[in-house]
């Protein structure tokens, strides 16, 4: 008996049940991703494909392929000016936020000067504070003061919430770098002013660019806020909200597909980059 | 761009700094000689690499001035000063290359040649083909490299040195030692080098100041520290120093007489370190001679009989003794290895003798075991 075990590869002697238990647990955690980027796909999936259908007011239902909406992402009423507004939106919002938050992370993190607690605190809140909240309110300051809901709101509105997010990446990033290594380059005859653009200013970067994608997914993607303070102004996701109680048209899922394939090339892109410059 | 001129001493005067209450630097004076090798040399957290942020201009003296000739650069900003740091934990540019890192200070000040001289401070440090590598794929003494590097490259007045071959194994530390000695000379720098390493600052350093808690104990050259220390810090910090108390019972010649539990020693009075009646006296370990108990010593040497050897450690080189004396105090001898007699065992009676004139005198009132390092058996009786 022990001789024909050790004359026979020892896989082969075991009995299946334990075959079975030693598969699952040497590829448990593959499994348990494809389930996880399954359930994280479906919805980009679904909104692919059906925006290739065929459809006419409402895309519920599948009538058939055709490439016309992606010939013609305009198609559908208003689309097109939702999404360009969503856009110059984000990036007016991205550029002041990112620039403010910026140096309201530089000063939070090298200087101590008096409310600095105080302002530590207040950049938190919007972070903090539930989104309806914060819509609700500054649609009562704008109506206080006066100022006319619409695009210049929204944007107001945008830039205060992606400041926090600014804040918050750079901050972080500022926090983990070495002081020693701007004092070396002082010592080595950079000013204050080579010392930043040569040392601080790159080594920060990553965090500010992190900061800034944060900031503009975060304005593009605004929803409640935005509909408390946007007048009559129509967002990309206002405009799906609205015409969901109608049927949504397949140019909306055109446009977020090719969305999520920007994004996805950018990251690509970023990843690409980052190994060519380690080689 | 800033040369190295001739005549530009490095001159601390008074200066202190304190964090909060605590004095990193307490009112320490010091003049550095252009061109000199000068190695500070202390424990951990006795202020060495605060002077040195003081001198680079990364910290702000509490009190006092500094001067590098006669330019006073006590408030300078850094890059306003003919000074380059060696920092102790490196401080590479992590996003540049080992090139644009020692290139870095010849840029700031539009030099031109920066290719060649460059490359040239590389295989100065042996890293001639690591040019293009980022710091993080350097070993801990190819960085340690690289800073030296980025600092020697601009030939600054004054190169400060904090620890830079800590993190070298021994052989590359050697080699290192030398080749900065030979830079030194070479292009005639002043070299502040901050070391643990007593072996080191002896065997580099023209000048040496030994520095305890924000003070400096003592400064001479190499042979000055070790043959006459001023304080029992220093004999005991740099090398190793046999401390016994004695009382001066007067004076012959040159001599100081003193007595030691009933035992008749001299000492010579140029090596009195203090006005005391009550002294230490110092002799170190491998000046003492072992004998029989009863051995005959050669006129006006100083003598203890009746020790009994407690023990013994070969080492190769030297056999190292310890040897206790009637008033239960330990006292080290080493005996060098010259081949004859054997290694004395535990228990043999022996007495100790040496020349008074290697004896060294200091105030009574000191702790004979201050500056003690390790778990090094001196006592005191
Ligand atoms: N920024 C600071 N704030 C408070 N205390 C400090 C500061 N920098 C240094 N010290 C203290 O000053 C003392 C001297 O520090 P320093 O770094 O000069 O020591 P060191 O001699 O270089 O020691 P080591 O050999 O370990 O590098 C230490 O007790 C240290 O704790
Ligand atoms: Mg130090």
């Amino acid at each position: 008996m022990a001789a024909t075990t050790e004359s026979l590869p020892a896989r082969a002697k075991r009995p299946v049940s334990q075959r079975a238990g030693r598969w699952l647990s040497n590829n448990l955690i593959r499994i348990y991703a494809v389930f996880g980027f399954t359930y994280l796909f479906i919805p980009v999936g679904y909104t692919f494909v059906y925006s290739f259908n065929n459809s006419g007011k409402s895309n519920l239902n599948w009538r058939g392929f055709t490439t016309d909406k992606w010939a013609n992402p305009c198609g559908a009423p208003d689309v097109c000016n939702a999404l360009s507004n969503s856009l110059k939106i984000g990036l007016i919002a991205t550029a002041v936020a990112t620039v403010l938050g910026t140096m309201i992370a530089f000063a939070l993190a090298r200087h101590r000067f008096r409310g600095r607690t105080v302002t530590n605190l207040t950049i938190f809140l919007p972070m903090a504070t539930p989104e309806v909240v914060l819509g609700a309110s500054l649609l009562a300051f704008f109506l206080n003061v006066g100022v006319p809901l619409g695009f210049q709101t929204i944007v107001i509105a945008h830039i205060m919430f992606c400041i926090s997010f600014v804040v918050v990446t750079v901050k972080a990033r500022l926090a983990s770098l070495d002081p020693r290594l701007e004092q070396a380059a002082m010592d080595l005859y950079a000013d204050e002013w080579q010392t930043f653009r040569r040392i601080t200013f790159p080594l920060v970067l990553p965090g500010i660019v992190a900061g800034a994608l944060l900031a503009f997914s975060l304005s593009f993607d605004d929803f409640i806020i935005t509909n408390f303070n946007s007048g009559d102004v129509n967002t990309f996701p206002k405009f799906v909200w609205v015409s969901s109680l109608r049927g949504i048209p397949a140019q909306a899922n055109v446009i977020g597909s090719a969305m999520f394939f920007i994004a996805l090339f950018a990251v690509l892109l970023g990843q690409a980059v980052t190994r060519r410059r380690r080689a | 761009m800033v040369e190295a001129t001739g005549g530009r001493d490095l001159r601390l005067e008074h200066v202190t700094k304190r964090f909060g209450t605590f004095a990193a630097v307490d009112d320490l004076s010091l003049t550095i000689p252009s061109g000199s090798f000068f190695a500070l040399l202390g424990p951990s957290g006795c202020g060495k690499t605060t002077t040195l942020r003081m001198v680079a201009g990364l910290e702000e003296p509490t009190a006092g001035t500094i001067h590098i000739g006669t330019d006073d650069v006590t408030y300078a900003k850094p890059y306003k000063r003919p000074v380059n740091t060696v920092f102790q934990s490196y401080a590479l540019f992590p996003h540049l290359d080992i090139f644009e890192n020692v290139a870095f200070g010849l840029r700031r000040r539009g030099a031109k040649q920066i290719k060649q001289e460059v490359e040239k401070a590389l295989e100065l440090v042996e890293l001639g083909g690591l040019a293009k590598r980022k710091p993080a794929q350097l070993s801990g003494g190819q960085q340690q490299r690289v800073a030296l590097a980025r600092a020697i490259v601009n030939r600054p007045a004054v190169l400060l040195l904090d620890e830079p071959l800590g993190a070298l194994d021994l052989k590359l530390r050697r080699q290192m030692q030398i080749e900065l000695k030979r830079i030194q000379t070479e292009v005639g720098l002043t070299f502040v080098h901050v070391t643990h390493d007593q072996e080191e600052a002896m065997t580099m350093a023209d000048t040496i100041a030994v520095m305890n808690s924000g003070h400096i104990e003592q400064l001479g050259n190499p042979t000055q520290l070790y043959e006459s220390p001023n304080t029992a810090y220093v004999a005991n910090f740099l090398g190793q120093s046999n401390l016994i108390r004695a009382t001066v019972v007067g004076t012959s010649g040159d001599d100081l007489l003193l007595d030691v539990h009933g035992s008749r020693l001299a000492a010579p009075v140029s090596r009195r370190a203090s006005g005391d009646k009550e002294l230490l006296i110092g002799v170190r370990p491998e000046k003492i001679h072992l004998g029989a108990p009863d051995e005959v010593v050669p006129d006006n040497h100083n003598v203890l009989r009746d020790g009994v050897v407690t023990d013994a450690s070969f080492t190769g080189v030297s056999t190292q003794y310890l040897v206790r004396l009637p008033w239960d105090q330990e006292v080290m001898v080493f005996v060098q290895n010259l081949g004859v007699g054997g290694v004395l065992v535990p228990g043999t009676k022996v007495s100790l003798s040496w020349n008074p004139a290697h004896t060294f005198a200091l105030d009574g009132s000191e702790d004979a075991l201050a500056g003690v390092q390790l778990e090094e058996p001196v006592s005191v009786g």
